[in-house]
């Protein structure tokens, strides 16, 4: 037995795309324990409900997060919308899940670059960024922004997608799907790939339960969660089913992303294709609303928690956001128990660990 | 499984055109949406500051009387909001972005002082509308003051 020792790894590490900070207790070359502490970047957003006014909210909770954006701002409006007890349009919920979907893509994309990286494939990591440019495009053309949507009001959306727009957008995402087909053999073929992330860092079914666990990490581990099957939006009127696997590890974890990738494009087909012809997209609230509410959505890092208290004045009382890095969070700390800690850098980012939104 | 499974695409991405464009020296394309910088036209604006209030992160600031209209391009997160709320649909969204500078600086848009002459005019005309109403409301309420003392006596 080798003399234990703790190394700091992060705030500031070549793997991390964001700020985390874990002591490693490591035995030899065996991570023993892993305490993180996180609150770097935090950034007082939750209490900004003193100072902004419930519409002004909206952009200020989109920017949250600058690659899940376009979740926290559909969640806080459902949750204000809930509170008006106003329904949004039906043209809006199709444009709002094509446009989730498109950001899901995006997202998806960029962690399987950083993992690419992670594992050192650097042109793997060029071709999935690649990629994800295409759906950037996307979101620019329709929305007006790249990451940051800016789309969402109380009571629907502020812009529609023109007709040539969505016959557009079905073209691209064919196009996308064909290029994903070489990347997604490569994740799951290559021996090389293989060798990285199979039986690493594995979270049973149990432990991901009692751990609470969300999305895709959940997922992974055979825990049959979406939260998209609540049917907010128009995946009420979509068929699909969870991206389930049993195995637990860093190559279920990938895999789970990589198929929910193909999933989304699906869904956009589905969406596109069941898109109500009406000119109305959003109506109209007014006043300050007395109530509260909470609304579970599902981010592409997993399951958000929106809760609002409003009291009838021009500002809300409280606004909460549980997002899912922050329930993945006790899942990395197990998974890190027993690991080389060559493997570290590898499963942190198999959570896909969004710190920002963690410390909002 | 195997090894190598990405060579044959990685070989043929050596001889295809580079994806990535030679920005500065080929211009930027935006979407006809994008949501690059606002832009005011500052003659039509009337000051009624639904902008400033609309701003969610307090970049602008409205002085009705001397007709001017202040932005803090660094402080703006172009959401698009004051677009959105401006009544008189003076404020747009350009596609260009901010360039780059080394200070946080406002921008003052002041009105033409032909514009704000002519609304000089305007409101002085008003005011002395409202002096004359007020006065013949006046004369009036004294008239009918006196006649009412008439019909006591």
């Amino acid at each position: 037995m080798g003399k234990r020792s703790i190394i700091p790894y992060g705030p500031q590490h070549p793997v991390l795309p964001e700020p985390i900070h874990i002591d490693l207790v490591i035995e030899d070359e065996r991570v023993i324990e892993a305490i993180p502490s996180v609150g770097f970047i935090h950034r007082g957003l939750e209490s900004l409900v003193d100072r902004r006014d419930i519409h002004q909210l909206t952009y200020v909770i989109e920017r949250t997060c600058g690659i899940c954006s376009f979740g926290h701002g559909m969640g806080y409006c459902e949750t204000m919308e809930d509170i008006f007890g106003v329904e949004v349009p039906k043209r809006a919920k199709f444009l709002r899940t094509i446009w989730f979907e498109l950001s899901r893509m995006h997202s998806h994309l960029l962690w399987l670059g950083l993992l690419a990286d992670a594992f050192g494939y650097e042109n793997l990591f060029y071709q999935c960024w690649r990629i994800r440019e295409k759906v950037l495009d996307l979101i620019e053309m329709t929305t007006g922004g790249r990451v940051i949507f800016s789309v969402n009001k109380i009571g629907g959306v502020l812009k529609d997608i023109s007709p040539e727009h969505l016959r557009l957008i079905d073209s691209s995402i064919d196009d996308i799907k064909a290029e994903l087909e070489v990347i997604k053999k490569t994740f799951i073929e290559d021996s090389t790939v293989q060798s990285r992330l199979r039986g690493i860092g594995i979270i049973t079914k149990e432990q991901a339960h009692a751990l609470g666990c969300a999305g895709p990490v959940a997922r992974a581990s055979g825990i049959r969660c979406d939260m998209r099957k609540r049917g907010y939006e128009a995946y009420q009127f979509l068929d699909f089913e969870p991206i389930i696997s049993d195995a637990g590890d860093c190559f279920a974890r990938c895999y789970c992303r990589l198929m929910e990738v193909f999933q989304s494009i699906d869904l956009i087909h589905q969406a596109i294709g069941m898109i109500p012809d009406e000119t109305d997209i959003s109506i109209d609230v007014k006043g300050n609303p007395t109530g509260e509410s909470f609304i579970r959505i599902e981010q592409p890092r997993g399951e958000a928690v929106f809760y609002v208290k409003a009291s009838g004045k021009p500002h809300i009382d409280r606004f909460r956001l549980r997002t899912p890095t922050f329930a993945n969070l006790p899942g990395l700390c197990e998974m890190l128990k027993g690991a080389e800690l060559s493997d570290v850098g590898l499963m942190v980012v198999t959570i896909d660990p969004c710190i920002s939104c963690t410390e909002r | 499984m195997s090894v190598l499974k990405y060579a044959p695409e990685a070989l043929k991405n050596l001889f295809r055109p580079p994806v990535t464009t030679s920005y500065p020296f080929k211009p930027f394309e935006p979407a006809d949406r994008t949501r690059g910088r606002i832009e005011i036209e500052i003659d039509q604006c009337i000051g009624c500051g639904m902008c400033v209030r609309a701003c969610p992160s307090s970049a602008l600031t409205v002085d009705k009387n001397a007709g001017k209209w202040t932005i803090n391009r660094f402080d703006c997160i172009a959401c698009g909001f004051c677009v959105e709320k401006c009544p008189k649909k003076c404020l747009s969204m350009q596609q260009f972005y901010q360039e780059p500078g080394p200070e946080k600086n406002e921008v003052t848009y002041t009105k033409s002082p032909e514009v704000l002459a002519e609304e000089a005019r305007k409101r002085e005309e008003a005011a002395k509308k409202a002096a004359e109403a007020k006065a013949a409301m006046e004369a009036k309420k004294a008239a009918e003051a006196a006649a009412a003392a008439k019909e006591e006596k």
